[in-house]
């Protein structure tokens, strides 16, 4: 069954004041929404990764004006919002040597669900094995309209 | 006091003719022994050419760099390869440098000339110099190195940096004497003082040596009050010996400029014509003594004028002023000669990266280079950013052995003026 990868907007952005109102701000002016966000910084420069409801648009419009964007495919796996809802995940991860690169989490449905986003190299191989493990892979519809 | 007093204060006649005699025997050598010249000479119809003042000199073509770096690696040689025993290089703007080679007697020659600038700033052999200069390809630290020995004092090769031995090696062999550039002792200074202690007191040195890159009389001052010493301008270039060529004396006034090994002229940069006596402009040097590779006319690209008074020291070799500039786009930093072309080159060279990028220069003396990422080269991963911003600073300090800091930015978005780019912002303040 073919399933839309979840995409996660990068962008490149100096350490300069300004930067992420700037950025933000030409996702608001296109009526995208942030589902979640998160920055790794350095020094001098930083990587805004966002997770939005239209990836496509959120990265034509940024890279209009000037910004460096990519679009990164990540998984998002459904976890149960209970203890050892990760745990179960990331046994599985080792057990079958999946390198994880970056991952972050947040809950869907309080008590009920959350969710694991993920980045791996080998995308299509890591999705194999999780759905062969039974663990819950989502769509972009899936996530992005829940 | 004097190295030489006899040479340092012959009469002007007595120079001019031993000038003219120098001139000859160099001309007639090098047409004789190195193919560049004498190609060059007979271009312009110059073979027979007979020097009969020194002003005949001017009849005949400038050497420049570009010669320099076109005959390199050895096209400039009048001796036989078995006879020099040592290379020195210098930056080039292409990727290949200039090679300059060197006689016994060369050497010999350029420690004469450095011992004539020590005495001449009271310095003995009862001083002590630590060398803080880069040792290596480079002429400033072992010509200075060799010079000082020379003259018998104790000398300790230091090199650069490693500000926390430096300052054990001054304390516990009682240095007084500092070869070193203008922003490394700025920094120095503030170093001691962090440490909690006085640079005018805790240390035994009396004198430093500085040159290798233009500063202000106000640095100067600076470094003389940090330290409680008294500091020496100290001008040279590879292609030249390398330091020594010219040094202030104890009236701190102009450098004398040492006539019986350098006939000097001051050109205007465009023409070529000689300048009026006291006036701006390039200074271009003829080697008198030079074995191994005699220059014809080089053009230093170094703007000063000569200053035609006599100096109450006594010396007839005449002082040129301090260097004002260039006549080139080449920077000197950390006393290192950088052409933005060899940064460019290294650039271009990176396909992770656009085509735009600036150099600026801040501080004391740090050199920040400022790239563009191509649009395709961001995939979204930090790592991979860093790892290219130290692939950057890395490549760039392979060619030109200074390590600059480097900022990443968005493609397109650094600044393109229109015509030639302005691609180097000098903010220090030397």
């Amino acid at each position: 069954m073919y399933m839309k990868n979840v995409k996660i907007v990068a962008v490149f952005a100096e350490n300069k004041l300004g930067q992420m109102a700037r950025i933000t701000g030409v996702l608001a002016d296109a009526g995208v929404n942030v589902r979640w966000v998160t920055i790794a910084t350095t020094e001098s420069f930083g990587v805004i990764k966002f997770l939005v409801d239209k990836s496509e648009i959120a990265y034509h419009k940024l890279k209009e004006q000037g910004f460096a964007v990519s679009l990164l495919d990540v998984l998002a796996i459904e976890v149960s919002d209970r203890p050892g809802g990760l745990y179960r995940v990331a046994t599985v991860f080792y057990e079958n040597n999946i390198n994880v690169e970056n991952s972050s989490g947040f809950v869907l449905e309080p008590g009920k669900r959350a969710v694991l986003l993920i980045e791996v190299k080998d995308i299509e191989t890591a999705k194999e094995v999780l759905l062969r493990q039974k663990l819950k892979l989502l769509s972009e519809d899936d996530l992005l309209n829940v | 006091m004097f190295w030489n007093k006899d040479i340092e204060t012959i009469s002007k006649k007595a120079l001019e003719q031993m000038q003219l005699q120098r001139l000859q025997t160099t001309l007639a050598r090098v047409v004789k022994k190195v193919p560049f010249y004498k190609h060059r000479f007979a271009e312009c119809g110059l073979e027979k050419c007979q020097i009969k003042t020194l002003e005949d000199i001017r009849k005949f073509p400038f050497t420049t760099g570009a010669d320099l770096r076109e005959a390199y690696p050895d096209g400039m040689l009048a001796s036989g390869r078995g006879s020099v025993i040592r290379l020195h290089t210098s930056s080039g703007t292409t990727g290949k440098p200039k090679a300059i080679f060197f006689s016994k007697r060369d050497i010999n020659q350029s420690a004469e000339l450095i011992a004539r600038c020590i005495t001449m700033t009271g310095g003995t052999r009862r001083d002590v110099l630590q060398n803080m200069m880069t040792y290596g390809l480079f002429t400033g630290a072992l010509v200075m190195h060799y010079g000082a020995e020379k003259v018998g004092m104790l000398v300790i090769p230091a090199g650069p940096g490693n500000s926390e031995k430096q300052l054990m090696l001054m304390q516990d062999f009682k240095t007084t004497i500092i070869h070193i550039t203008p922003s490394y002792a700025l920094y120095f200074a503030d170093f001691i003082e962090k440490k909690g202690l006085n640079p005018r007191k805790d240390l035994n040195l009396r004198m430093a040596y500085i040159g290798a890159e233009p500063y202000t009389e106000e640095t100067r001052r600076k470094i003389e009050e940090a330290f409680g010493i008294s500091v020496y301008n100290c001008y040279g270039l590879s292609e030249m010996n390398g330091p020594g060529v010219a040094f202030e004396c104890l009236n701190k006034n102009g450098l004398h400029l040492w006539e019986d090994n350098f006939l000097m002229e001051i050109v205007d940069p465009v023409t070529g014509e000689p300048v009026e006596d006291g006036k701006p402009g390039e200074l271009v040097l003829t080697t008198l003594c030079r074995e191994a590779m005699p220059l014809i006319r080089y053009r230093t690209r170094d703007i000063t004028s000569i200053i035609p008074e006599m100096c109450a020291c006594g010396r007839t070799h005449r002082r040129i002023c301090r260097i004002t500039g260039r006549t080139d786009d080449m920077l000197i930093v950390r006393g290192v000669n950088i052409y933005p072309q060899q940064i460019e080159r290294v650039l271009m060279g990176i396909k992770e990266l656009g085509r735009n990028y600036q150099i600026l220069l801040q501080g004391l003396d740090d050199m920040v280079v400022k790239v563009e990422l191509n649009e395709a080269s961001f995939d979204g991963r930090v790592e991979h950013l860093v790892n290219l911003q130290q692939f950057v600073a890395e490549r760039l300090r392979a060619e030109i052995q200074v390590k600059p800091a480097v900022e990443l930015h968005p493609p397109g978005s650094l600044p393109v003026s229109e015509g030639k780019a302005k691609r180097v912002i000098d903010m220090r303040k030397l």
